[in-house]
């Protein structure tokens, strides 16, 4: 069996994942360009894999579509590996799924007939798992694929069977777990744990593969852990999943795995009412399969003031417990008052933009908080259609002032608390989110300047191919006169695109900056709440010896009848010194959880951005190809 | 105006004259010219100073015995330029424009390199012994200082003004000095707004560079994710300074070809407008002659007519030698305009090839990393 040779059989999941994780980044190379950019459609994933995969090497295509997969979407790829791994030794069972049987039957009975029909190289090992992701992806009702996979059930057939090892890790990757047949599947799983399972650990303890092991090491924890837990509606809403009876790493890995299904958008922005009581009313939409939720998908309208009420209300509750709260965007009177005087200029226009792009990324984030999302005040945000009026935000209400006098109040106390740290870890933590503060702010100023030159080389542009024009009208030479005004299009054009990059530079790299600034404030603002509570713990503490004194003082002066209500104190303030104790653990470790899976988002973020930037860059330098190449032969026309 | 003349033809080859050279002493320029022996293989090489062009250029406005020399259309001579230290770039871009920029003094060195063709190419001018001795004399010439010939330069006085809008007789010359003016001023406005676009695409690439380097101060080696941002960072610094190289190669094409040319056909109109004014001028002299002559009382009116014959055979000469040199300037100008406007669109195009096979590497490249 060339196959099977040439791929080592994969491990299994609960073996060996580390290693396999780096070894599956060399591995995939040729596919994880296409995979990443199909980040934001998962039902595509189930009708392309298989095309890529047949056309590419052998060796590549084991780990290229678990890579795949596994970057975007984990938990349906878990499912149908159950799916798949079943045909392996007990077609029956899969048979026994209620949804996959009737679009599987033929496909799975042949395989098992014909286990070593030759080598039919990889492509049809891997139309036999798309044939059956088809299957499963059915159930997600996803019908067109199924139709066109099975057209090629006779190649698929007879090769499947054949990689039984290569087969597991390559169902098991992309298998999407169908909610119903679950129970039945599951227990096959499991049961084929209990058999076949032990003897591939046997096979596969020693292999080495080139295999992102991330999904699959999830998704078997996952189907471990399945059996008892009920299945939420569709797997692709793999984020919802998460079921109380999962652990906290998994829940962590899914987090960091899976992908969220629950898009905002935020759209339209619209002026309502007139003259300075106007306002913006920016339309929410929420695409979500998230149980908590009433419906699917829905929509309201949601002014400025409602967004600063969120943040408001997220931040009263959540960062004295340690968590960082995404900071809402920034109030600009200047911007606010042009909307609301109605000046239609294109700054204006422009404001709006950056504003409703810099909410829905705010909302974004606050969703994507696994925390915060669990909130009622966000689900009330998305969901109900008015909103009472968030007063409390105004600059100048009573309420303002008051927040106003905290922060100065907190900024003083802040210089007084002189905490005993015992965990070096966030004193060096600090350290590096302020000196980062610092050089995000340093590289921002450079990214406006870059932009603000972009802006002025495309008014130039602009200006240039204007006095083309005009040379190329006061010329007689009919040819040159129009390889000048072809020139004075090209040039145009090419202002368009420097406009364009202009923004893709605003947008991509100084919003991100200046997001992640205030984000910083965030964190840093999250220590001080550490030190607060700390700040409490001591102060009980002091609190506690100074009764203990009282009492010990009254012991000595002999006044039993003022011991008790001593002793009363005493134990009270014990209570408390254990209570703020353990609240200050409790937000140290909140705190410390919140900042790992900060900079995780972080760096998660950057890299999506640079990969962005260059999509965009490339784009542009694509577009000036083609200006040149299509002017180039009217330049040597001219004569 | 081929063939036998009292003087003698150019010994080296019009196309072989190159610059090949430049130092720079204090606030001197020396130029290396070589050029190729007509009729040997010997190659020339001489040095020279701006003094010299300058001298050349003199010693051809003032050429004895050539018939309607008003009527020429001058290969035009760039300004000299003041590579002082106290002088800015500011003052050097207003008095060179493109020429003042690009490396080494390059640009300066084409301009004159194709003043010094183009003269040697006039089918007139180049058998001026003063092109010849200033090619293969290794004596510099700029000691002889020849007299001032006719004025190149149009002055501001309202004067001239009014004569420059003075109407023609000839609907072939007013259509021209029509044309001329229109694409003097075109052609000017186009070279300076050319030249702003130069200059922000250097600043352009100057910010890139600062970007990339600043994104350098991210690095932090602490922990795992601080290493995984620290290498994103570092990324995106060498993106930034691909972009930064971009700008530079695509300025620094845009200066070497079409700069050059629109700053070469900007001087090239304004010659043509001085010759045109001459030309005029010399009509007006000629219509003031005639209304005196009109006016002259009998014994004055044969020496009057004589003269006016006199101004008038000037008059025609110069007419038609401008006819003929305005022919061969349009052509050759639409030639010239056509090679700058090639080259620029090939050099452009190249560079945007070689960026975009850049960038797709450097996005494999991230989306390889990347891809958890």
């Amino acid at each position: 069996m060339a196959a099977s040779s040439e791929r080592s059989p994969p491990p299994f999941p609960d073996s060996e994942e580390p290693e396999l994780l780096e070894d599956s980044d060399d591995g995939a190379d040729a596919f994880t360009g296409t995979s990443i950019s199909q980040m934001d459609s998962p039902k595509d994933i189930f009708s392309e894999p298989p095309e890529d995969i047949s056309s590419d090497p052998l060796s590549n295509i084991n780990s290229d579509p678990q890579k795949k997969v596994d970057a975007k979407i984990p938990s349906p790829s878990s499912d149908e590996a159950d799916l798949f791994s079943e045909p392996l030794d007990d077609d029956s069972k899969v048979m026994s799924s209620p949804e996959v049987q009737n679009p599987l039957p033929d496909l799975l009975n042949e395989p098992v007939e014909a286990p070593k029909s030759g080598v039919l190289g990889e492509p049809p090992v891997h139309k036999s798992s798309s044939v059956k992701k088809a299957a499963s992806a059915e159930m997600f009702g996803d019908d067109d694929d199924e139709e066109d996979l099975f057209k090629e059930p006779p190649k698929v057939v007879t090769k499947k069977p054949q990689p039984s090892g290569p087969a597991v890790d390559v169902f098991t990757e992309v298998k999407v777990k169908p909610p119903v047949p679950k129970p039945s599947a599951s227990s096959s799983s499991s049961s084929r744990t209990n058999g076949v399972h032990s003897e591939e650990q046997d096979l596969f303890s020693e292999a080495t593969v080139e295999l992102s092991l991330d999904s699959p090491r999830n998704d078997r924890k996952k189907d471990a852990v399945k059996p008892s837990v009920s299945a939420p509606a569709a797997p692709e809403a793999s984020s919802s999943s998460r079921a109380p009876s999962k652990t906290l790493e998994e829940l962590e890995e899914e987090e960091s795995e899976d992908k969220f299904d629950l898009n905002i958008s935020v759209t339209n922005p619209e002026k309502v009412g007139d003259g300075m009581n106007a306002y913006m009313a920016y339309k929410v939409s929420t695409q979500t399969s998230l149980t908590m939720f009433r419906s699917k998908t829905f929509t309201v309208r949601r002014r400025f003031s409602d967004f600063l009420g969120l943040f408001e209300k997220l931040s009263e509750k959540h960062s004295q417990n340690g968590y960082i709260v995404p900071p809402a965007p920034e109030k600009s009177i200047l911007g606010m008052t042009k909307v609301k005087v109605g000046k239609e200029d294109p700054s204006s226009a422009e404001f709006v933009e950056r504003r409703r792009a810099a909410l829905e990324r705010y909302l974004q984030r606050v969703v994507s908080h696994p925390s915060l999302l669990q909130d009622p005040d966000v689900r009330e945000f998305l969901e109900k259609e008015e909103l009472p009026r968030a007063v409390s935000t105004q600059t100048l209400s009573g309420a303002g002032f008051l927040k106003m006098l905290n922060k100065a109040t907190d900024a003083v106390s802040k210089m007084t608390i002189k905490m005993n740290e015992q965990d070096v870890w966030f004193d060096e933590k600090i350290q590096d989110v302020e000196n980062e503060e610092q050089h995000l702010r340093k590289l921002h100023v450079m990214v406006e300047s870059l932009v603000n030159h972009r802006k002025e080389l495309s008014g130039n542009t602009a200006l240039f191919a204007k006095s083309v024009a005009m040379l190329g009208s006061s010329e007689d030479n009919t040819a040159l006169s129009r390889a000048l005004s072809q020139l004075a299009e090209v040039e145009d054009r090419i202002e368009q695109l420097q406009q364009e990059q202009a923004s893709n530079d605003f947008f991509t790299f100084s919003e991100l900056l200046a997001d992640y600034i205030r984000l910083l404030g965030a964190v840093r603002g999250c220590f001080d709440q550490r030190m607060k509570a700390w700040q409490r713990w001591q102060d009980a503490e002091n609190m506690l010896q100074k009764k203990r004194e009282a009492e010990a003082k009254l012991l000595w002066a002999n006044k039993p009848d003022k011991l008790q209500q001593a002793k009363d104190e005493i134990a009270e303030w014990e209570a408390k010194v254990t209570q703020y104790e353990r609240e200050f653990e409790r937000i140290s470790a909140t705190v410390r959880k919140e900042v790992i899976r900060f900079d995780k988002e972080k760096a998660r973020d950057f890299k999506r951005q640079i990969i962005k930037y260059l999509e965009s860059v490339l784009h542009s330098q694509q577009q000036m190809i083609k200006y040149w190449e299509a002017f180039l032969p009217e330049a040597k026309a001219i004569a | 105006m081929e063939g036998s003349s009292a003087e003698a033809a150019l010994s080296v080859s019009a196309n072989s004259i190159r610059i090949t050279d430049v130092t720079q002493d204090g606030d001197v320029l020396t130029f290396a010219i070589a050029s190729q022996k007509l009729n040997s293989s010997a190659g020339v090489c001489v040095f020279r100073m701006y003094e010299d062009f300058d001298w050349l250029q003199q010693s051809l406005f003032s050429e004895e015995n050539l018939p309607g020399l008003q009527g020429i259309i001058f290969p035009p001579l760039p300004s000299k330029a003041l590579p002082s230290q106290s002088n800015t770039q500011t003052k050097a871009l207003k008095q060179l424009g493109f020429l003042a920029l690009g490396q080494d003094w390059q640009s300066y060195c084409k301009a004159l390199e194709f003043y010094l063709q183009q003269v040697a190419a006039h089918p007139t001018l180049c058998k001026c012994k003063a092109l010849d001795s200033f090619l293969i004399n290794s004596e510099s010439p700029g000691k002889q200082r020849g007299r001032k010939g006719i004025f190149n330069r149009l002055s501001q006085a309202v004067e001239e003004m009014r004569k420059e809008s003075h109407k023609d007789v000839d609907n072939f010359f007013q259509n021209e000095r029509n044309k001329n003016t229109n694409l003097a001023a075109s052609s000017k406005v186009a070279t300076e707004k050319l030249l702003d676009v130069v200059m922000t695409e250097q600043k352009l690439a100057v910010a890139c560079g600062h970007f990339a380097t600043s994104l350098h101060l991210c690095v932090n080696q602490d922990d795992a994710a601080a290493v995984a941002f620290s290498k994103v960072c570092l990324k995106l610094s060498d993106v930034i300074e691909a972009v930064k190289r971009n700008y530079e190669k695509v300025a620094s094409n845009n200066l070497s070809t079409l700069g050059l040319g629109l700053d070469l056909e900007s001087r090239y109109q304004e010659s043509e407008k001085e010759m045109l004014f001459r030309r005029t001028c010399k009509l007006i002299e000629l219509e003031t002659v005639r209304k005196g002559t009109e006016k002259a009382k009998a014994n004055k009116r044969e020496v009057m007519e004589a003269f006016q014959k006199a101004v008038e055979k000037e008059f025609n000469l110069i007419s038609s030698v401008a006819k003929q040199e305005i022919e061969r300037f349009h052509s050759s100008r639409v030639k010239v305009l056509k090679t700058f406007l090639i080259g620029w669109c090939e050099l452009q195009l190249n560079t945007a090839k070689e960026f975009a096979e850049l960038y797709s590497q450097h996005l494999e490249a991230c989306r390889n990393m990347y891809s958890e």
